[in-house]
Parts: C-alpha cells; structure tokens; sequence
C-alpha cells in the first residue's frame, strides 16, 4: 500500500488540506450499483433476516393485540391517574416523532449545506423517519380514548356541526405532524426514483420488473428531467427545513403553553428539537451499524460519515445538556416557587431514578465523543448509541410525569407506574419500527445509488479518469502511520 | 423529418460514453451543431451540463410558489371561517381570530402544498409517469439508470439526417451507437 492510497484510506481525518475520499474500495459506479442493488435483486436473503422479520413481526402483533384490548376496555388499562392523564402514549409519541428528525435533518439541512457525505445516510435515515413518524402517530390517535371519533382532530365536517379549536396546540399537532409525515414521504420517494429506474433496469424476473418498472414510473435519467429534478429536490430540502424544526416546536406547545410548572417554559422549542436530533442520530446508527456491516457496505458507509454523525451527536447532546441546566438556573432566578419546586421535585424526588438515568445518558455519555478513539470505534459508538435512545426516552418520561405527578395542590399527587399493557404496547411499536426498517432493507435501494455517485471523484466531469484509490475493506487502518492520528 | 427501417420507424440515435468527461464533450459538440430535439441520459445529474447542453430556467419555482400562496391562504380562511364564523368559540374571553393562535396551521399548510405543488409539478413538467417509451426497447439504454452515459438525438429534429447523424456521433469517440426504433407492430407503440 503506497502512501497516497492510504492516506485517502483512512478517511476520518481531519486536516482540511486533505482531500476526504467518501466512497473507499476502488468502487466505481458499476461497482456501486451492484453492490447496493445485488442486495434486493441478487443476494439470498440471511436467515438473520428471516430470524429477524419474525422475531418483530410477532410484537407488531402483539402491539395491535394491545390496542385491540385498549380499544374495547378504555384507557384505564394504562397506569393513567388522576393528575398523571398524559402517561407512557405521550412519552412514546414525543420519543418516536424525534427520533424521526434526523432523517429531514441528513435528508435536508445538509444538502442545504452541502455536506457531501449526508448521500451513503441519506435514504435510510429518511426511511427510518417515515416508520418513526408511523409509530409517533399511533400513539396520540389511540390516546384519545373514544377511538371512533379520532376524526374530530382534523376539520371534517361532522354530525355536531363541530370544528376543531384551531387555538390548541394539540390541533397544530395534528397539521405539524401530519404535514411532516407528508413531506417526508413525498421527498423519500423523489430520492428514490432514479434508484427504483436501476432496480427495474437490472431486474431479472418478470414480477420484479413490473413493480420495480411501476415504481420507477418510467424514469429515463434524461438530463432535461435531471434539471427540473435537482430544482425540485433543492426546493423540497428547503420546505423540509423549516418544517422539521416547526414540527418538535410544536410538539413542544404541547407542553410549554400549559400552565404546568416544568413545562410551562420558552426554551421548550429549541431544546425539543436539539434533543430530536441528538435521538435521531443515535437510532439512525444503532441501525446503520449492524446493517453495514450484514450487507457489506463499509466502502459506502465509511468511518469518515460514522464520525461525522458521532460529531452531530457531540453537538447536539451538548445543547440537551445545556438546556437541562438553563432549566434549573431559570427556576432558581425567575424566583417562582412552584417552579423551583418542580426542578428540585424532578432531581430528587420520587422521580430522582429516571432523572438520573437520563443525565449520565444523555449529559455524560456524548462527551466522550470528544476523543477521536471513541468517535471511530465501532463498538463503543453502538453502546453509547444505545445509551442516547434510553436517555432519550426518560427524557420525555421525566418531563411528562414528574411535572404532573406532583402539581399544585399536595393533596391530588400521585405516583405513576405503567401496567404490562403500557409496556407492550411500547415495545409492540419498536416491533412495528423494526419490521419496516427490515421490509425496507430488503426491498428497497437502502443507499441512494445515484446521490452517491454525483459525490465520486470520477463522477467531476472536469477531473479526467481519476478514480478512487484504494483496497481498504476494513475498519481498523492497516497502516497507523497513514495519517489517522491529529 | 422521420426515416424508416425495416422493422420501423427510427426513433432517434443514441450514443453510448462511459465516463462524465468524455459525455461532456461530445454534448457540447452536440448543441453547437444546433439539435433541438435531443437528449443526454445519465445515471445520476451530472454537474455542470445544464450548460453543457444549454438548459435555462425551468417554471417550477412559480408552481410551488403558487401552492405556498394557495395553502396560506386556505388556511388563514378555514381557521377564520371554522372558528369565527360558522361555528364561534369563545374560550377564556380571547378574540374568535387570533393571528398568532393561526399561525403554526397557517405554516403548516404552506409547507403542505408548496411540497405537493413541488412533487407534482416536477413530475407534470418531466412528463411522467411514462411507462413506456422507445428508448427502452434498447438493451443498451438500461445501463442508463447505472453506469453509462447516452446522448440521443431524435429522428424528429430538423437537422437529423440518419446515415449523416450516425456519422457524427461516431466521431465523438463514445463506445457505440445504435438505431432506436420505434416498435412498428403497432401493439406496443403508444405514438403510432
């Protein structure tokens, strides 16, 4: 190995002067359509997969058996109380509407700023944010207790000549998630497009053509569609924009226009949809890490964009932690006691265990993303990944009920604890979450084939035949020297 | 001006490159010769042959900007109508039309319809969906979604001249060109 290849190899460096080779392997497009298309069209599918899909087929069942019995028994089969109305239904939905933002964020705000790298991610983070915006909805739509009236939350005309209270903000709830949801999808499948023309171009059998060929709706890679194409993927990633940081604003009106102490706060907007992202990304690679690795992708999704999200972690759980103090310091200066109450309550009150667990998740765990050695290891981003989701959950557990269990009045607070059905019922929507992200993987374009290849050396119509260089497979550098080390 | 072969009516010639730099200069090549009717096909947009190729502007932006204003609109007069009109309700004394109460509803549906004016507009503007078309009775042009690069000219261009035209792409040192032809059977033609 010469020095040049391994210097571009080892793609997690940071001195600006040198050029970061995104795609490693040598690949060229021939090889990057095979390698990602192969595993829909050509590759046996892994009976891991197989153990898999069954495994979370089951508990999507098992979820729509807890529904099922929510619906004919009531919410009281919840751990509801009297001051705790909003239990795990709205932690769950705040949890999963989040974990959506960072596909719009890859999707969006990076093409925006022209953060090349954002192409291996893109399509399976917005995929990921489609089923995570599928399970969010669920949540609040079999909350509302009378079910068969669910249609209420949208302006329908009905039987009581009724409309909606356009002043609530559980009714924008309805339009921000709903428009997000919406958009969301519309952008996945414009991205997907070109990929889905590939896949019907290089299917063999007859039934895979057809669908393939239906979905592709006719796609040609003319360059006269291309030119409208970018200008409306460039016009969607700025409506997408604004609209992922206006949808966890929102969700956060849920709670800061209330007049409950802990949440009755103007920092909830930011502090939402810092703490979206930040869950977001660790989901994003708690799936990307495995999924590399079964399908062979680590040339495509390199160390180099692993590093990258682990920095977005960094930042964004660095503002989480930041909020949790501006919280505390507000509550101790503004002065008002409920408020101090409310904080000193959520630290060391009955609820002092998950305001603990979500701190060292949340606060201490992203830190150690400041030393190189973790950002790139594999193992040790995976476990703090996992770390993130569970502090990511107590989070909206904490907020949630702390602040509603103990209220005004002493005399009406109570403890809340979730039934056996309050946790199915959650971990039944990871079964859902996790039986899409399968059903995508297997069979659709899990890496945006044609986004990668515009950010190829070879793909610069101006930089002659130059291809990437390189026969790097692993992750480890097989050359220290090589320039990994700042 | 449309030629004929033996099996049908010719379609256009397409000509095959297989890497962006060689693509870009025989597209130049292409438009200084002054087709109208003629096309490059690419797996992904290859950047700069807007230019290349001489494509302006495109009406798009005043489509979606057509939809914001539609869904800003709508929504501002639904939540005014809903709440004010047909139905009042009256909570805690506050104004039955409250601008800063309308306003996430009425960004929302901005964001809504200027997306679906972008989604649908891009496709209605590129003529698609479209099953078919002649380009994929080529086995060649598959490669066209993966790894090669086309140019086609139409035989519908004024200044194609086929045994001409074929000459020209020749010389443009791509790796081949082919006749496309427009299936004559009449069973799978959609343009007769």
């Amino acid at each position: 190995m010469d020095q040049t290849a391994s210097q571009i190899q080892d793609n997690t460096s940071d001195d600006p002067t040198r050029p970061v080779e995104l795609i490693l392997g040598g690949n060229d497009f021939t090889t990057i359509t095979e390698t990602v298309s192969d595993i829909v069209l050509e590759k046996k599918t892994p009976k891991a997969w197989y153990i898999a899909i069954a495994v979370t087929a089951s508990l999507t069942g098992m979820l729509f058996l807890m529904i099922g019995y929510l619906f004919i028994t009531g919410v009281g089969v919840w751990g509801l109380n009297n001051p705790v109305s909003w239990g795990w239904a709205i932690v769950n939905f705040v949890f999963w509407v989040g974990i959506g933002h960072a596909g719009t964020l890859i999707s969006a705000i990076l093409f925006l700023l022209r953060q090349k790298w954002r192409t291996s991610i893109n399509r399976f983070a917005e995929a990921m944010t489609i089923f995570a915006v599928i399970c969010a909805g669920i949540f609040p739509g079999i909350h509302v207790g009378r079910v068969w009236v669910v249609y209420w939350l949208f302006p329908i005309p009905n039987y009581e000549a009724m409309w909606p209270n356009f002043r609530s903000p559980l009714l924008w709830d309805v339009f921000a998630v709903g428009t997000y949801a919406t958009v969301s999808l519309l952008f996945w499948y414009t991205g997907m497009v070109p990929d889905l023309a590939t896949l019907r171009d290089r299917a063999k059998g007859r039934l895979q053509q057809i669908i393939y060929g239906i979905l592709a709706i006719g796609w040609r890679g003319s360059h006269r569609h291309w030119h409208r194409y970018e200008k409306a993927y460039l016009l969607l990633a700025g409506l997408a924009t604004p609209l992922v940081l206006s949808v966890h604003s929102v969700v956060s009106f849920d709670f800061a226009t209330a007049q409950l102490p802990g949440w009755h706060t103007t920092i909830f907007p930011p502090y939402f949809v810092a703490g979206a992202v930040f869950s977001g990304f660790a989901m994003v690679g708690t799936l990307l890490i495995p999924a590399r690795k079964w399908f062979g992708l680590q040339d495509i999704i390199t160390l180099h964009h692993l590093e990258n999200m682990n920095k977005i972690i960094l930042a964004t759980g660095s503002m989480v932690g930041f909020a949790y103090a501006t919280e505390f310091f507000i509550a101790w200066y503004g002065g008002n006691p409920n408020e101090s109450f409310a904080f000193v309550n959520r630290a060391f009150g009955p609820y002092a265990w998950a305001y603990w667990t979500m701190v060292t998740c949340n606060v201490i765990t992203p830190q150690l993303f400041w030393f190189k050695k973790i950002r790139v290891n594999l193992l040790a981003m995976w476990i703090m990944y996992i770390f993130v989701n569970i502090g990511m959950w107590f989070e909206r557990f904490v907020i949630t009920v702390s602040s509603l269990s103990r209220d005004f009045l002493p005399s009406s607070w109570a403890y809340f604890k979730p039934t056996t059905i309050d946790i199915l019922t959650f971990v039944g929507s990871f079964g859902l979450f996790l039986t899409l992200v399968l059903l995508f993987i297997r069979f659709l374009p899990m890496i945006a084939m044609a986004e990668v290849k515009t950010v190829m050396t070879i793909a610069d119509a101006h930089s002659g035949e130059r291809r990437s260089v390189g026969d790097y497979h692993g992750d480890i550098p097989k050359t220290p020297e090589g320039g990994g080390d700042r | 001006m449309s030629a004929h072969n033996a099996s049908g009516t010719v379609y256009g010639l397409l000509a095959e490159f297989d890497s962006p730099s060689l693509l870009f200069e025989a597209v130049t090549q292409c438009r200084d010769k002054g087709f109208k009717h003629w096309d490059v096909h690419t797996p992904f947009p290859v950047h700069g042959m807007d230019e290349a190729m001489g494509i302006r502007g495109s009406r798009l932006p005043f489509i979606v900007l057509a939809g914001g204003i539609t869904g800003l609109i709508l929504a501002t007069l639904m939540q005014w109508w809903m709440n004010a009109v047909d139905y009042p309700f009256v909570i805690s004394g506050k104004p039955l039309f409250g601008l800063p109460a309308a306003i996430p509803v009425m960004f929302e549906l901005t964001i809504l319809f200027s997306a679906f004016a972008t989604f649908f507009g891009m496709w209605g503007l590129n003529g698609l969906p479209r099953l078919h078309h002649p380009l994929f009775s080529s086995r060649r042009f598959r490669r066209a979604s993966q790894d090669r690069f086309f140019i086609v000219i139409e035989a519908q261009d004024p200044k194609f001249k086929l045994d001409e035209t074929r000459d020209f792409l020749a010389s443009l040192g791509g790796l081949a060109v082919e006749e496309v032809v427009d299936a004559a059977d009449g069973a799978e033609s959609v343009e007769g």
